[in-house]
């Protein structure tokens, strides 16, 4: 447990994403979870959180590390065409790999804070622009809950403006694709591989009660560290 | 057969009526009438149009043709109940509980809702569930017990002759499958302007109905579709359905009425 804890702060100097260099050409590998598999039961169950990082997130790094591979060799060929090809598979699982990444830092198990409310500056934002947490979340279930198809429901800071967003991505979009200067402090995951096994098709009920384990802590570094 | 039945409009003449007794009165009232016509003729008006009831459309929620547990093992009755009870029952009562909101958009086919509703890209609230409903209905369609295997005749030869060969084919679909991003779904199309069969994959609750091709099988590659059976294997998910459920006599009978739309070439006429 330590050991992963370990891995993890060593990671977060390269955002993280845990990446190594080899022939010069950058790999990125699977970050361990700062917690078991069953530690955030019964908001999320440890078969969800097993297949969640295990199968979907290892298959978002693999395939972004394969084209990354293929980008490296078009653009040495100057093929453009293949280029713009890779476009959209970049964008998907290289989406895919930021936002879990981020996700799994967004959770904690009750007994390491997970659920505890913000306090200090980010604690008090979420007073001033939305009245209350209750609203915030509130808000953040709504459009969660009416999301279409696949994406992310997210909690931002504009870095630029100082304010609060709440915003909706689809499929693996990151946050900074609605905005140049949003900075992600929560993702919520909305796919049904996210809830399914143990929510089936009642999304709603994932969304309450995942907030039981909304690592507040690390969204209030984040906000510390971009609005001082 | 529910879904396509067509509700006439004959009952909201709400605003018309009254539009049309105000007209009716000043005529009236350059006649010089007496003053008792005049005072009945008020009181129509302060009543109101009596046939201003509001008309619902109904779509029903149709069964896939074969009872639940009838794909098992290769989709489990667990997986029916869900995604036909809850999901694709949801999409039906959503439908029916915003068109109840909306008077302009019943009479409609579920056909003509769909494109209707798709607005030409910038898609109303009502598109996503109206297309969601067409399209399970057809996905439960589309497959059968018992099913798998190959295409025979006419479809056959189509397959072989757009594609190479039923392998070739076969294997671009699960491809399609595997490189879809996000909720959407694959199908087999039959193009109307190449006059070809084609493999089309779509986002979230696009269907081929919005292009106007002709759509001939389909797979729901939303994750509730196959994460209770196959979890994240959308690979093993595919091939089963590619080789234990998809109907191929649904796809003949779609491919026949196709072609009285889009001609694929000479009739095969059997010389006697």
């Amino acid at each position: 447990m330590a050991l992963r804890t370990l891995v993890t702060r060593k990671s977060l100097g390269n955002l993280g994403l845990g990446f190594r260099q080899l022939r010069g050409l950058q790999t990125y590998s699977l970050p361990d979870l700062p917690y078991d598999y069953g530690a955030l039961e019964p908001a999320i169950s440890g078969e969800i959180m097993q297949l969640h990082h295990q199968k979907h997130h290892q298959a978002y790094v693999t395939n972004y590390n394969k084209a990354l591979e293929q980008l490296d060799a078009a653009t040495a060929k100057g093929d453009s065409h293949t280029v713009a090809k890779l476009l959209s598979a970049l964008k998907f699982n290289g989406g895919g790999h930021i936002n879990h990444s981020i996700f799994w830092k967004n959770l904690a198990p009750v007994k390491e804070g997970g659920g505890e409310p913000p306090h200090g500056s980010l604690g008090w934002a979420i007073d001033n622009h939305f009245g209350s947490m209750e609203v915030l979340v509130q808000k953040m279930n709504t459009e969660g809950a009416a999301l279409q198809g696949s994406g992310w429901v997210w909690l931002g800071v504009d870095k630029e403006l100082k304010t609060l967003v709440v915003q909706t991505t689809e499929n693996q979009d990151p946050l900074v694709s609605k905005g140049a200067n949003l900075v992600p402090l929560l993702g919520i995951d909305v796919w049904e591989h996210a809830y399914y096994l143990q929510y089936k098709n009642v999304r709603p009920d994932y969304l309450k009660n995942i907030w039981k384990v909304i690592n507040w802590k690390f969204a209030g570094e984040v906000y510390a560290k971009e609005c001082p | 057969i529910m879904m396509e039945t067509s509700w006439s409009c004959c009952t909201n003449l709400g605003p018309s009526g009254s539009s049309l007794l105000v007209t009716s009165d000043m005529s009236k009232l350059f006649q010089k009438p007496n003053f008792a016509q005049l005072c009945q003729q008020k009181k129509k008006e302060l009543q109101g149009p009596r046939r201003s009831a509001k008309v619902h459309a109904y779509y029903g929620l149709k069964s896939p043709p074969y009872k639940l547990d009838a794909l098992e093992p290769y989709m489990s009755q667990r997986t029916l109940e869900m995604h036909w009870g809850k999901h694709h029952r949801g999409y039906v009562e959503n439908l029916n509980k915003q068109l109840e909101k909306n008077d302009t958009l019943y009479g409609y086919t579920m056909d003509e809702l769909i494109k209707v509703t798709y607005n030409n890209g910038n898609p109303l609230p009502e598109f996503n569930n109206a297309a969601q409903v067409w399209n399970h209905d057809f996905f439960w369609e589309s497959m059968q017990p018992g099913g798998g295997n190959m295409p025979i005749f006419d479809l056959l030869q189509q397959i072989e002759k757009d594609f190479g060969s039923f392998t070739n084919f076969r294997e671009k679909f699960i491809e399609a499958s595997l490189t879809l991003f996000g909720s959407g779904w694959v199908w087999l199309v039959l193009r109307r302007n190449e006059k070809r069969l084609a493999i089309l994959k779509t986002s979230n609750a696009i269907n081929p109905l919005i292009s106007a091709d002709i759509p001939i099988i389909s797979l729901d590659m939303w994750e509730h579709a196959y994460y209770l059976d196959y979890k994240n294997d959308k690979g093993k998910y595919a091939n089963v359905f590619m080789d234990h459920l998809v109907s191929w006599n649904a796809a003949t009978v779609r491919m026949a009425r196709a072609q009285a739309f889009v001609n694929l070439g000479e009739p095969k006429i059997p010389v006697a």
